[in-house]
């Protein structure tokens, strides 16, 4: 499988990252190095194996199910490019 | 002051005790010393005002009969990635670069409560993606050594490559790494320091900026085996705001730095041969085994068949992970915002305009792999190879204790090299990726030097949670190797 030009466009923009026009053909060429690459992995017999869900085997321990941190909205808004009181801006969204 | 690459954690703490110097002193010499060597580019952030004042901190605790162990007082340096309350955390790229953290990531804030002294924030590659420091906002490291005889500046492996530049140069006594596929191991082996990352879980990922989860972890970067156990005993331990830290009890990781391998069994693994290695690696890594052999242990053969697929299953979950990890980065909560006329179009041009290429080629892959109609032939298959590589390793512990490979493909190269073949720099990591996958705790000790007089690194690997043996093997390999050489000796 070989990824083309409109290829890089759509995922460029599912990964929200404005990728030149003139940038697209080349990062196609890049990617399909990349994915041709990694393809080897095809001939690698995995039938009846598990895919690796946790990289330790161990106990996930629960904790108290209590707050901890509380009115720390000024700490949270603190590096923000824009905010209006204790909201984040963003362009408008709706109509 | 003498040398200051003389000093290591344990004859710091040891003239701290007895009094021969303070840790203002030691401080001061460090901050001189980082100043007189900017051209290394080692630290994106200096802190030598929050320096002094800790360790000023650290003298009058000691004044007072309440020092608080071997990493107080002593001057350290930070790798970028970990989140510093109120000093800018940037991970090297643009997009954070006027991050300043509310926070304190729970190893460095370990660290600050050893009274450890951060010098300050060292330079990294991008997100802590790449094997050379060259993919970094703030320009490309370069280490301290060089090739005998010429005058070319190498890179000094990555992605911990201001933590490892500082070391070596002398700018900084020990410093923190982060370890995703390689990122302590390969830039130790690159400049002639001990690079140890522990098992996945041992120290808290919490506050450390993320590039792959179910892979990244911090450890430490110093002269010695003993100074590695010291810090990691500062930095690891249970954090209940990292799920996926281990909640079990720290060993004394420093009293296990004997060098009696006296019947250990140390595996060397068939697959690790590669036809493009230098012969030289080749030659160091069957002195390694004699060595081992020669102190009484046991060497034997092992094999990992999976081996080769370790590479690309890598770069198939550490970019899918990253990609998702890195959907945080959106102009909104904090970092670079660049206007556009929608949402959709601010995120796009943050994104475009805030990321380094390297950074985003793997969101793009990443994006690729798991979107919809690939993620079980991409992602899903990557993760079952990896639980075959876990498989492997398992096999080869039931015959011996330790494994021995080298720790990179080769010495610190030129900056320029392998640049335009994003595959071949991934190559770097093909002797450290097996272990990151497979969560195994996993060091670098220097072994030797090259016929350029450049530093090659051995790297040991053992069982999950058996760091005490692998600090065991590690003294055994340094005391044998005897690694005296520094930068500039040679030239």
């Amino acid at each position: 499988m070989s990824l083309t030009k409109d290829d890089v466009r759509k995922i460029a923009f599912l990964a929200r990252i404005r990728v030149p026009e003139e940038r697209l053909e080349p990062m196609a060429g890049e990617l399909n190095n990349i994915v041709g690459w990694v393809e080897q992995l095809a001939e690698v017999n995995t039938d009846g194996v598990e895919p690796m869900t946790s990289v330790v085997e161990t106990e996930t321990p629960l904790r108290a199910d209590v707050i901890t941190q509380r009115a720390i909205s000024d700490k949270i808004l603190a590096n923000a490019p824009d905010g209006e009181g204790s909201f984040f801006a963003v362009p408008k969204v709706v109509e | 002051m003498s040398d200051l690459r003389d000093w290591t954690i344990a004859s710091a703490a040891d003239a701290l005790t007895k009094g021969e110097t303070s840790s203002v002193e030691l401080t001061d010499a460090f901050i001189e010393a980082i100043e007189a060597n900017r051209s290394l580019n080692a630290f994106i952030t200096e802190t030598p005002e929050l320096a002094r004042h800790r360790a000023a901190e650290s003298d009058a605790r000691r004044a007072s009969g309440d020092a608080k162990g071997p990493m107080d007082g002593v001057p350290i340096a930070m790798k970028d990635l970990f989140c510093t309350e109120g000093v800018r955390t940037t991970a090297a790229s643009h997009i954070l670069d006027n991050f300043v953290p509310t926070y304190e990531s729970t190893v460095s804030g370990k660290l600050r409560d050893a009274g450890a002294v951060m010098l300050g924030k060292t330079n990294l590659d991008e997100f802590a993606m790449g094997s050379a420091n060259i993919t970094s906002y703030f320009g490309s490291v370069k280490n301290p050594w060089t090739p005998e005889g010429a005058n070319a500046d190498l890179v000094p492996g990555g992605s911990s490559g201001g933590s490892v530049a500082a070391v070596a140069g002398g700018l900084a006594i020990a410093a923190t790494g982060t370890d995703t596929g390689g990122s302590i191991r390969q830039p130790a082996s690159f400049t002639g320091l001990v690079g140890m990352k522990p098992t996945y879980g041992r120290c808290s990922r919490w506050g450390t900026i993320a590039f792959a989860s179910s892979l990244d972890q911090a450890g430490p970067l110093t002269r010695t085996v003993e100074d590695a156990a010291i810090m990691l005993q500062a930095m690891a331990g249970h954090d209940p705001k990292d799920s996926t830290s281990l909640p079990i009890d720290l060993p004394d990781f420093r009293s296990a730095c004997t060098t009696d391998v006296k019947g250990l069994r140390v595996g060397i693994p068939d697959e690790y041969t590669l036809d493009s290695m230098p012969a030289e690696i080749q030659k160091l890594w069957d002195q390694g085994a004699q060595w081992f052999k020669g102190m009484g242990a046991e060497v034997k053969p092992v094999t990992l068949p999976h081996t080769k697929y370790a590479l690309p299953a890598y770069y198939i979950v550490a970019p899918a992970e990253a990609s998702s990890n890195l959907s945080r980065y959106d102009g909104v909560r904090y970092g670079l915002r660049v206007p556009g006329d929608s949402l959709d179009e601010m995120y796009e041009l943050t994104r475009g305009e805030g990321f380094g290429e390297e950074v985003q080629r793997r969101v793009l892959i990443g994006a690729y792999v798991l979107s919809a109609g690939y993620y079980d032939a991409y992602y899903v298959k990557a993760q079952k190879v990896r639980t075959l590589i876990a498989q492997d390793f398992k096999k080869a512990f039931a015959d011996v204790d330790v494994i021995l490979t080298p720790t990179a493909p080769s010495a610190a190269f030129a900056k320029g090299e392998k640049m335009d073949d994003p595959i071949a720099m991934y190559l770097n990591d093909v002797f450290t990726v097996p272990a990151s996958l497979a969560g195994l705790p996993a060091i670098s000790v220097p072994g030797g030097l090259d016929a350029n007089g450049l530093p090659l690194g051995l790297q040991l690997i053992t069982r999950v949670c058996q760091e005490e043996t692998l600090f065991r093997a590690a003294s055994a390999l340094e005391a044998a190797a005897n690694f005296t050489a520094r930068p500039g000796d040679a030239s």
